[in-house]
């Protein structure tokens, strides 16, 4: 194809991503190193029949003139970076050097907001990618020695998990969960403790997160997985049965290997995905035990505050984040691509 | 075969049946239970008394009569005007298919059909945008939308859906239009064609299982998209999952949950009918890009 034909073709989804992906990146880097401009105060002298006053007035005039000037508003370089709401580089310094033990350091970081997403963010990302992977490699080799009529049922309640939109998921077994809801009551009655509330204990309610965690995700891996299965060699499983291998050793040497790239792709895909979580903590109705980097910034737009310099720069913490994750699957694709040509 | 040698011990295969039941039980019954439950009175629902009263509606009973009400039903499309979210999920999700579609298949089919290096670097350029989190995006997307006074309106969160679709659909449908023989284009534009004209009549009639699995997929995008919709949207323009995190900020304190089960369902509703009818092609698309790479 001519250049300036693929031009052509190419040109308006280019320029949807360029406009909308591609500059919005930019702006967002922009924003979290500015910060907006404070209004211009004057003092001014009232004097009365009782003596004078002195009251502070914001100068609209030169305020707003300030705001023509620089629109991006006062240079900060790294500042918010630095501070509390973020990577809070001296509230880390006090406590490093105040704080006797590792643990009570700990404790002071998990009171930093940003450090606080970050532990139950990566917590999630790292616990509920493996277990979700599991899941669907058994759920899959169980549906694989299915008859073939109840197979389709079988995958069609299996998608639901995944398809159903996270908020609505989330909200679902979030009721089911509750101290009021069946499970809720369930957990109480197996505890024996009628008080148990998902509400009020941070370790239940990081569970409850990973649960709807691997629900969500796990029938992503199983349809991959199930996939996958239905390309095994019948050859080398043949083969293998013929030299004796036991039914694990079939699974562990023919199949497992059969499916690894599977597995790392699933594994890549859903450990970028998992990062980003979010649904499940509005849902949840959680953040007063688990943050996440996405729900900060969802904070911090939303509200009246309306805090975009914050947002910025957390946005730009969980794409470096996002970043690091997605550098495997680049160097993968780049190998793919060298290997083509 | 070795039908023999295939064939599972009783042991296995009664615990593979049972994993199976259970799992099913995990993935499908939250969903039955909540659909049960949104026809009966708060207290059946979140039963302190007596679990089984979610099942028989002894409250319900003694509120309205029978065993099942409507009236979270009621309170949420009548009173709350959910039909109203309803209706604009119905046009954002129209709008984004079809627009994201449009421009995703030439810019997919182009990518298909050109040898150049920059084809590899177009594609690197949408798989890092496709893993860029979109709320991470939307501060980006405020302080010009406030200014031109964009912002609030359903054209302008279709537009950002749009893109914030293109890097997935355009990686779909450059797989899937690889997989047309470039034979054919070929030979029409030998007899004469320009490109686009072997793009009109002898690409776009062999194109529409790939375009209808993409479609699917741009669809939920948009149906299930929360953090774009919560920020880009006012009032009353609000799709229905940002409506239904309204409700829960509003009803927890009004004792309205039921109006929240209620939409929540009914939300869940066109989803569930999706499954049933494109579950081949969602199943498809999922594989598409892993068995290949």
């Amino acid at each position: 194809m001519k250049h300036r034909t693929f031009f052509w073709f190419f040109l308006p989804t280019a320029l949807a991503m360029l406009i909308f992906i591609a500059a919005p990146i930019v702006s967002v880097v922009m924003q979290s190193l500015f910060v907006p401009h404070e209004a211009v105060l004057i003092e001014t002298e009232n004097c009365g029949p009782f003596g004078c006053t002195t009251s502070i007035v914001i100068d609209q005039e030169a305020t707003e003139q300030l705001r023509e000037e620089r629109p991006l508003g006062r240079f900060a370089g790294l500042e918010i970076y630095f501070d509390r709401g973020h990577l809070a580089v001296a509230e880390i310094g006090e406590a490093w050097q105040t704080s006797e033990s590792i643990g009570e350091f700990l404790g002071e970081l998990g009171d930093l907001p940003f450090y606080r997403a970050m532990a139950f963010t990566l917590s999630y990302t790292f616990i509920v990618t493996p277990l979700l992977i599991i899941l669907g490699f058994v759920i899959a080799l169980a549906v694989n020695s299915l008859n073939r009529r109840i197979k389709g049922l079988v995958i069609f309640f299996s998608l639901l998990p995944m398809i159903v939109t996270p908020l609505i998921g989330s909200l679902i077994l979030f009721w089911m969960i509750d101290s009021r809801g069946i499970i809720g009551e369930l957990i109480q009655y197996l505890a024996g403790d009628p008080d148990l509330s998902l509400k009020a204990s941070t370790p239940l309610m990081w569970m409850a997160l990973m649960v709807y965690g691997v629900w969500h995700s796990a029938p992503f891996a199983f349809v991959v997985f199930y996939a996958g299965l239905q390309t095994v060699p019948q050859d080398t499983l043949e083969s293998a049965q013929i030299d004796g291998a036991s039914r694990w050793e079939q699974v562990r040497y023919v199949i497992l290997p059969h499916l690894m790239p599977l597995v790392t792709f699933v594994a890549l895909i859903q450990l970028m995905d998992n990062f980003r979580v979010f649904e499940p903590i509005v849902g949840f109705n959680a953040s007063a035990h688990a943050t996440s980097l996405s729900w900060i910034i969802f904070n911090d737009l939303g509200g009246e505050t309306n805090q975009l310099s914050a947002a910025a720069t957390t946005s730009v913490l969980t794409i470096i984040g996002v970043a690091i994750l997605l550098s495997p699957v680049l160097v993968r694709t780049w190998r793919d691509f060298r290997g083509k040509a | 075969m070795a039908a023999a040698a295939q064939r599972k011990p009783v042991s296995l295969k009664v615990a593979s049946l049972v994993f199976i039941v259970i799992w099913l039980m995990v993935a499908a019954f939250p969903f039955f239970w909540t659909l049960w439950g949104s026809f009966k009175v708060e207290l059946d629902f979140f039963s302190i008394a007596d679990w089984t009263n979610a099942l028989t509606g002894d409250l319900t009973k003694e509120t309205y009569g029978r065993p099942f009400t409507g009236a979270g039903y009621y309170g949420a499309w009548v009173q709350e005007e959910f039909w109203r979210a309803a209706l604009n999920t119905f046009i954002v999700c129209f709008f984004v298919v079809v627009t994201s579609l449009t421009i995703g298949t030439l810019g997919g089919y182009a990518l298909s059909r050109s040898g150049h290096n920059y084809v590899f670097w177009l594609l690197i350029a949408a798989l890092i945008f496709r893993a860029m989190p979109p709320i991470t995006l939307v501060s980006g997307y405020l302080p010009p939308f406030f200014q031109w006074n964009l912002w609030g309106y359903l054209p302008t969160a279709i537009i950002v859906l749009v893109a914030i679709n293109q890097p997935f659909t355009l990686w779909m449908l450059h797989s899937f239009f690889q997989k047309i023989p470039k034979d054919l284009d070929e030979s029409a534009k030998v007899d004469g064609c320009t490109q686009f004209q072997a793009f009109r009549f002898v690409i776009i009639p062999v194109m529409w299982p790939g375009v209808i699995t993409t479609g699917l997929f741009s669809f939920l995008l948009a149906y299930n998209d929360f953090a774009v919709t919560a920020m880009l949207l006012n009032e009353q323009n609000r799709t229905m999952v940002p409506k239904i995190a309204a409700f829960l900020g509003t009803t927890y304190t009004e004792g309205n949950v039921m109006f929240a089960v209620a939409a929540v369902v009914s939300a869940t509703v066109p989803l569930f009918l999706l499954v049933m009818v494109f579950q081949r092609q969602i199943v498809s698309g999922l594989t598409a890009g892993a068995v290949k790479g």
